[in-house]
């Protein structure tokens, strides 16, 4: 318990190093957790070999949403999006270095949801992408 | 005059004993969701599993007798308590929103057709609202709201502007589960009568905290759960009068409703059973009638002293924390609870950080999205007292809300 507002967290959150928005880009995706009112956009520029060069989320909500959807970004640079697709609820869980309890989860998932909704192309995020 | 003893009614409920982390106390500040339960209620209802359990109605056992006795003697004493002048005017349900719904799908079927105006509120939790889309999707009823003021009152001019279009149902809350406000239900019932609409008071949040007289107040339906009141889940009442219940056709169907099936007839049975299909929650009748008989004993305009008590003093030291709004109006009219957002630090974030310091709050927009748009916010905070907190509970939390914004700062 004493962990889930570790330094990394709350550091991400104030001062997110992938904030911002790519105009124009490859894939961009936004969707929110209309429970809680967390929104996430993220949007891709891709090399030649389609692998990620750029990214950037924006967004609002809760610390665990926004830290986990900057330090998402952040391990997502030079991933190819077979790379993405492979990305697990446990991957996201393993940057933040914290265990949550089953609403939490929701938040720190947002932004993978996100991403993985728009490197499939789908028309909406759905939970299946994180379980 | 002092209003309640609440050092001793703190030994009465075994859960404040407890420990939510090591050596954190439970700090329970969430009793608008569901309360806690006093010994009483607990052992009420083990000793019925122990003692007493058979199915009610119909069986010539003695086991079958004292149950059946048992289930009625709370559904008395539950009408008692609200004033109904007979125990067949209570229904038991399985809570609120199954009240809600047999009046929406019983009574709302029976009566209510193609562009007839049922009236509700903007501060209705989902409970009260959905039923209502439901029916309107079935039937094509015409749905309008009575507005919330910016500082958490019903606007009574534009309710009196709308009951010139002649609702046939108004249906309200209360008291706010999120503001707090406590509605003038007699101003709105008698409104509503005057132009010959019927009402429906959802009263899962005043039926706990304030003295409720049907009659006094002339209600047409009221509507509340055990859980919230000291007793356990799973049971709840519609209260109705006697000649709207009367001419209402069943609401589910099955065994207990029914006076004689044939293969393809039933003749429903009479009031209250008409509306109780299926075997009940029988021992948490029993709950509920020792969690009634509890609030009876500590009396409940004793219980309304101590929630104007703590929510007076608990609006006051909140008020002084840079940075925090609390929605609704001012603490003389309204119930112990205290919705409130911080800088711009998100209520979940608020909520986590609290519960470190053993303070169990609620987060989200408790099932009342329309009232959250209405305010502009996604959610809230939402610390809610009842008759165990005392004023150091205040004061904890008020300082975890400052560990919260060290955190942020």
């Amino acid at each position: 318990m004493e962990d889930l507002y570790r330094e990394v967290i709350i550091d991400r959150f104030k001062n997110p190093q992938y904030r911002g928005k790519l105009e124009p880009n490859d894939i961009s995706f936004e969707d929110d957790n209309p429970l809680c009112g967390d929104h996430i956009r993220i949007d891709l520029r891709l090399d030649e070999t389609d692998r990620v060069n750029e990214v950037r989320f924006d967004g609002h909500g809760c610390a665990i949403s926004q830290a986990s959807a900057d330090l998402l970004a952040e391990s997502i640079i030079g991933k190819s999006l077979e790379e993405i697709k492979n990305l697990t609820k446990e991957d996201v869980l393993e940057l933040l270095g914290i265990e949550l309890g089953p609403v939490r989860l929701k938040c720190a998932l947002l932004s993978l949801k996100v991403l993985k909704a728009g490197v499939y192309g789908l028309g909406e995020a759905s939970d299946d992408l994180v379980e | 005059m002092a209003s309640l003893d609440v050092k001793r009614i703190r030994t009465e409920f075994p859960i404040l004993e407890r420990e939510v982390h090591q050596g954190v106390p439970l700090v329970y500040l969430d009793s608008t969701a569901t309360s806690q339960k006093p010994s009483v209620v607990i052992d009420s209802m083990d000793s019925f599993y122990r003692t007493n359990n058979a199915n009610i109605h119909r069986g010539i056992h003695v086991l079958a007798e004292e149950s059946t006795a048992k289930y009625e003697e709370s559904r008395g004493r539950i009408a008692n308590f609200i004033n109904a002048q007979s125990a067949k005017q209570v229904i038991f349900t399985r809570n609120t929103t199954e009240s809600i719904n047999l009046v929406a799908y019983s009574w709302g079927r029976a009566n209510l057709n193609q562009g007839d105006l049922v009236i509700l509120t903007e501060m209705e939790h989902h409970s009260n609202l959905v039923p209502w889309h439901l029916l309107a999707a079935e039937r094509g009823i015409r749905l309008e709201f009575i507005p919330v003021t910016d500082d958490g009152y019903l606007d009574l001019q534009v309710y009196e502007v709308l009951l010139k279009q002649e609702p046939r149902l108004v249906s309200f809350t209360h008291m706010s589960n999120v503001l707090g406000t406590i509605n003038p239900a007699r101003k709105i019932i008698q409104m509503a009568h005057a132009v010959g609409a019927i009402t429906l008071v959802d009263g899962a949040q005043s039926v706990p905290h304030i003295p409720v007289d049907v009659v006094d107040l002339d209600m047409d339906f009221l509507a509340f759960s055990a859980h919230k009141m000291l007793g356990p889940s799973g049971i709840g009442v519609l209260y109705g009068k006697l000649d709207l219940l009367e001419k209402m056709p069943p609401f589910l169907g099955g065994g207990d409703m029914i006076k004689a099936v044939h293969l393809r007839t039933f003749t429903p049975n009479s009031l209250p059973h008409k509306f109780e299909a299926g075997t009940p929650a029988i021992a948490e009748s029993v709950g509920f009638s020792a969690a009634v008989e509890y609030l009876e004993k500590l009396g409940m305009e004793k219980v309304e002293t101590h929630e104007q008590e703590i929510i007076h003093y608990a609006l006051e030291r909140l008020e002084e924390i840079p940075g925090i709004r609390v929605y609704g109006p001012s603490a003389k009219d309204k119930g112990a609870v205290a919705s409130f957002s911080l800088d711009d630090i998100h209520p979940h974030d608020v909520s986590q950080i609290l519960d470190r310091y053993g303070l169990a709050v609620r987060a989200g927009h408790h099932c009342a999205q329309p009232l959250h748009e209405r305010l502009g916010i996604p959610a809230t905070t939402r610390a809610s007292f009842y008759i165990y907190n005392n004023f150091q509970e205040v004061d904890k939390l008020v300082e975890g809300i400052y560990q919260v914004k060290k955190i942020f700062s």
